[in-house]
């Protein structure tokens, strides 16, 4: 088998994008996982005491700096009666909750400390602080950060094909696998879809910064 | 749990040839990705539309197809279609080379840009040649900059070095995952191998550190010895894309 089997390519055309919508849910999901949970984070890093803020930056700077793919098979190997999806949806939302953690943190210093004077001097209680006053206003800048990361997400789904999620990398190996080897064709495309999905994106995400001024 | 460690210390040497295959991937892969970073960087900042075009295609190519992708295609793909096969560990400095270079390329177009518009000028009115005025007045300044990005960049490139275990390259995951399967023990297994990707990564940006610190010297802003310890931040963004 030589050069490129344009028969191989149009037969596991249908399986990618099958896969791809498995991608697709697994990049949405993940990302909300880690706008939520790099929130929750950002916020519990100024609290008060340090018995909170030390031990939060320390877990996430470790999940922060060490292997996606160690973590999402060892998260596999130890839950082994949790769906495959589901682990990595978690996984993902982890990982990169630890770098979103840090743009929020950033988003929260960015809000003018009169803001914060201000609240106190009204004597709003923290809860509504946060609410009312600074969180408007930092997530607002951090939206497009957010984005990218999505992005990088986006392109780190095919990780989840090692635990076994039937995204649209797991489709191209089990293809070539199947078919005496048209692994060409399979990751190819694959590459092609990638790309074709995640440039327009990048695009998009880069005239939102421009024009939030970033 | 001793059982574990008890067979870590047995099948020490093994572990050590695994460590020294993701140590070469990264070092090999990082220094490919430099000097692509500098040639696709420089090139972004050609005159010449077509070397600026060149330049935008490759690194949005290979920023676009997802690094998991383009290692797979190395390793699966180009021997059937080529005839040519590359070893697991040549196979993955290549993918991390090119991929991480992409985004590095991006770092250095940006470091340079960033250099004051004067300092151009200022070159131009000494009369010095173009290969000289990057050399001694615009590159040193942008590299000070562009370090933390690179450090970054290298402890990402060192977070993707497990994948070297899907081609199999006998890497330190390929390694640790075999003592996991001998001694049953995965909670252990597996914490270990993240506390030395953890190790690993302080390690270089440590380095990267001091790297950043002799550089800052070389322009006279020098710095104390804290800033050596200080952690990598996680919210540099490039333009266009994080990482």
């Amino acid at each position: 088998m030589n050069g490129f089997d344009w028969n191989a390519a149009g037969e596991v055309l249908p399986l990618l994008l099958e896969g791809f919508e498995v991608t697709l849910l697994a990049t949405v999901l993940g990302t909300l996982v880690a706008a939520v949970l790099g929130l929750a984070v950002a916020v519990a890093g100024r609290a008060p005491s340090r018995f909170v803020t030390v031990p939060v930056r320390v877990v996430m700077e470790f999940v922060r700096s060490t292997p996606l793919l160690v973590q999402l098979v060892g998260a596999a190997a130890l839950f082994t009666s949790v769906e495959p999806l589901t682990i990595g949806i978690v996984v993902l939302g982890v990982h990169y909750a630890a770098y979103t953690s840090e743009v929020y943190r950033a988003g929260i210093d960015g809000v003018p400390k009169g803001q914060w004077e201000a609240c106190r001097a009204l004597s709003l209680p923290p809860r509504r602080t946060w609410q009312a006053v600074i969180l408007p206003q930092a997530v607002r800048n951090v939206l497009p950060a957010l984005g990218n990361y999505a992005i990088s997400m986006f392109k780190e789904t095919p990780f989840l094909a090692v635990i076994t999620v039937h995204e649209m990398v797991f489709e191209a190996r089990q293809y070539g696998a199947e078919n005496f080897g048209y692994y060409t064709e399979a990751f190819t495309l694959a590459g092609l879809i990638f790309l074709v999905a995640s440039y327009p994106t990048s695009l998009l995400m880069r005239k939102l910064e421009k024009r939030l001024g970033h | 749990m001793s059982d574990f460690f008890s067979t870590l210390v047995d099948e020490f040497p093994q572990v050590r040839a695994g460590l020294w295959v993701t140590l070469q991937a990264t070092v090999l892969g990082a220094l490919l990705a430099l000097a692509l970073s500098f040639l696709l960087g420089l090139m972004a900042g050609s005159r010449l539309l077509l070397v600026r075009g060149v330049s935008r295609v490759v690194v949005e190519f290979f920023r676009g197809t997802s690094l998991y992708i383009q290692l797979f295609w190395l390793y699966y793909a180009m021997p059937p279609l080529t005839g040519y096969e590359l070893t697991p560990l040549l196979c993955g400095v290549v993918a991390f080379g090119l991929n991480y270079g992409a985004y590095g390329a991006e770092i250095v177009r940006g470091a340079v840009n960033s250099v004051p518009r004067g300092q151009y000028e200022a070159a131009l009115a000494l009369n010095l040649s173009p290969a000289r005025r990057m050399r001694k007045v615009i590159l040193p300044q942008a590299w000070v900059q562009m370090i933390p990005s690179f450090t970054n960049l290298l402890i990402q490139l060192l977070k993707c070095t497990p994948l070297l275990w899907l081609i199999s390259a006998a890497d330190l995951m390929t390694v640790i995952q075999q003592l996991r399967d001998r001694t049953g023990e995965t909670l252990t297994a597996y914490l270990t191998l993240l506390a030395v990707y953890f190790v690993l990564a302080y390690a270089l940006t440590l380095l990267m550190n001091l790297l950043e610190r002799t550089a800052k010297r070389r322009l006279g802003l020098a710095t104390g010895a804290g800033s050596l310890f200080r952690s990598r931040s996680a919210a540099t963004t490039t333009v266009g894309g994080t990482r």
